[in-house]
């Protein structure tokens, strides 16, 4: 199937009008039966042999974050080492999927990392806030794109979504996706934060799905980790039942990552479960779904150690951050 | 007629109330075999869940000032003096102890909290050491609380014996999870309430009831678990085994005595570790 142009799938020129006509058109979301779903398909009961399945699959699915102030070349370093190895005690523990840093890290990170397979990605577009003009935030991403990045982590203009410019924020996506565009033509990966905390209603995270979707993104992330409500089961339920749709209609498929409040094992094997049951397994690879998470390898890794050990673990026996 | 109010208790997990896990609860008869209440059974996953939240809790409470530490275990004293009562009336009904009996339990039980509380602020002046050593140095050696400790309550003590598990250990600033006695678990509850409701923060003290065999090996053999005291169990030899792994304190069945008014510096010193520190003199 031929990817329609976004004139096809909206049905007519591309303005604010037809955006607005198009987003609003989505059936709303019915926000009981949602959280009521995303409950009871967190309630199951993973055994063994799965969670075994399940703890491999949500480190090899993980962009392992550091986005503070107070990173320094050194600690990005020191993060890379542990994605090289993330359990000395045990060397075929699977590595995560990427590194994500702030852009002026990535060339420590690709130093670091060398030819390993992790991907960096790079969080760009006056992230968190995405409160700059168009050309800084196009220059931070062609700055990120420069230094080598694989994946670039933008986020939407809230201001703009909220108030009904539409328009505004798909150009903005647009613009971000061709500055994703390497010196030999090819792109680097577009991560669209929709930060849901922020959209303030189901309805308009299902909106800014699509119009992200329709612009382009590569993947749809949850948040950018620095707001009071990130990642939930229910947000990232509505965003794979986008995902699924858009392939359903449009045969294109969008990956999924959320980020922020995923501390633990157990929560991780929530989310895959929800994964399977809304999207289907054809997503549970790490091109298409994604955890981002910093404090989650080491949980994941203690859970691991009791599987093989039989005895529970510690935070002795995981590295420090 | 009035109906009886039937109890189901529950576990003591992160200054929380939670149920087991499991879900699971079983009777508790009192000394006549009359059903008393229904007491939760804990799983190996409350133990679990019972050294996180000791494990997060352990920094905060060693961190606090030895002056504020045994104003907190001055605090449980009182605290359960309020609820003499209620504690004289579990042990009678559980052992069929005398009223005489069971308000000397429970005054014994004040006492060593009392005791405990006044040793936070001198277990250093006594057993931490200024070291003569050859050379400009000052060579002191200071204790410091182990981290978490699980403890297993002596069975056939309701309130006494299991005071005398919890202070000793949390006098110095560990983290305890402690599994109380299983067939006499009622006063362990109400300590719980009373623990709840005296200054001690969350999860510095964590109390579950049930089958000590089943959970034992849980905790024996728990890598995050600092030292382990084995008074109440049944299988030591092979709990101390599988506490040899990460190198666990272990406290041996009998190695000290419970049922006093008074506990002993030993026991305490037991779940401490020596800290050597040296620091150039004469400049």
């Amino acid at each position: 199937m031929q990817p329609l142009s976004p004139e096809a799938i909206v049905g007519s020129r591309i303005t604010n009008q037809s955006l607005k006509r198009w987003l609003h058109s989505l059936p709303g979301v019915d926000k009981v039966g949602l959280e009521a779903r995303a409950a009871s398909l967190g309630t199951r009961s993973i055994k063994t042999s799965s969670k075994a399945w399940a703890l491999d699959a949500a480190i090899k699915m993980m962009d392992l974050t550091t986005l503070e102030g107070m990173d320094t070349p050194e600690r990005v370093k020191s993060l890379c080492l542990k994605a090289l190895t993330p359990d000395p005690t045990d060397l075929d523990c699977p590595r995560p999927a990427a590194i994500c840093v702030y852009g002026d890290m990535v060339k420590h990170a690709k130093k670091a990392l060398g030819n390993s397979g992790i991907y960096v990605a790079a969080v760009a577009t006056a992230f968190p806030s995405g409160r700059a003009s168009v050309p800084v935030k196009l220059l931070d991403t062609k700055d990120a794109v420069k230094a080598g990045a694989d994946e670039i982590d933008m986020v939407i203009d809230r201001g703009a979504f909220l108030s009904g410019n539409y328009l505004e924020v798909y150009k903005q996506i647009q613009a971000v996706k061709e500055a994703c565009k390497r010196s030999d033509g090819s792109y680097a990966h577009l991560k669209v934060i929709l930060e849901t905390g922020e959209l303030q209603t189901y309805d308009n995270i299902r909106r800014a799905s699509y119009l992200a979707m329709l612009a382009g993104g590569d993947f749809i992330k949850t948040s950018t980790g620095k707001v009071t409500v990130n990642a939930t089961i229910p947000i990232t339920m509505l965003m794979l039942q986008a995902v699924r749709d858009w392939y359903d209609e449009h045969g294109v498929l969008i990956g999924v990552k959320p980020a922020g409040g995923i501390r633990t094992a157990k929560d991780a094997i929530k989310y895959l479960v929800v994964v399977k049951e809304t999207a289907g397994e054809q997503w549970l690879t790490p091109d298409l779904f994604r955890f981002g998470a910093s404090s989650l390898l080491n949980d994941v890794l203690m859970q691991r150690q009791k599987l093989k050990t039989g005895n529970y673990s510690g935070p002795d026996y995981v590295s420090v951050d | 007629m009035r109906l009886d109010i039937r109890k189901t208790y529950k576990l003591f997990i992160g200054g929380k109330f939670p149920r087991s896990e499991s879900g699971r609860v079983y009777p508790v008869a009192d000394s006549k075999g009359e059903f008393l209440a229904n007491v939760a059974m804990a799983s190996r996953k409350d133990a679990r869940d019972a050294v996180v939240a000791a494990r997060a809790a352990q920094s905060g409470w060693a961190g606090a000032t030895a002056y504020n530490r045994g104003q907190v275990l001055y605090r449980i004293a009182e605290m359960l003096e309020g609820r003499r009562e209620q504690f004289v009336a579990e042990i009678r009904a559980l052992t069929g102890k005398s009223d005489r009996q069971a308000n000397q339990e429970v005054d014994a039980a004040i006492d060593s909290w009392v005791w405990h509380a006044g040793w936070t602020d001198k277990i250093d002046a006594v057993a931490g050491n200024m070291n003569p050593v050859a050379g400009p140095f000052f060579n002191i050696s200071t204790l410091q609380a182990t981290g978490v400790v699980a403890a297993f309550a002596p069975q056939d003590s309701a309130l006494l014996g299991l005071v005398n598990t919890i202070a000793p250990a949390i006098v110095s600033g560990n983290a305890i999870v402690v599994v109380s006695s299983g067939s006499l678990p009622l006063p362990a509850i109400t300590l719980t309430e009373v623990l709840a409701t005296s200054d001690l923060p969350g999860g510095v003290v964590n109390v579950l009831t049930g089958k000590e065999a089943e959970i034992a090996p849980w905790l024996a053999s728990h890598q995050d678990v600092n030292a382990i005291d084995l008074e109440g169990t049944s299988n030591f030899v092979e709990l101390e085994i599988q506490a040899a792994q990460n190198l666990k304190r272990v406290i041996r069945k009998g190695d000290f005595a419970r049922l006093g008014s008074k506990g002993s510096l030993n026991h305490i010193t037991n779940l401490m570790e020596v800290k050597t520190v040296w620091h150039p003199k004469g400049h």
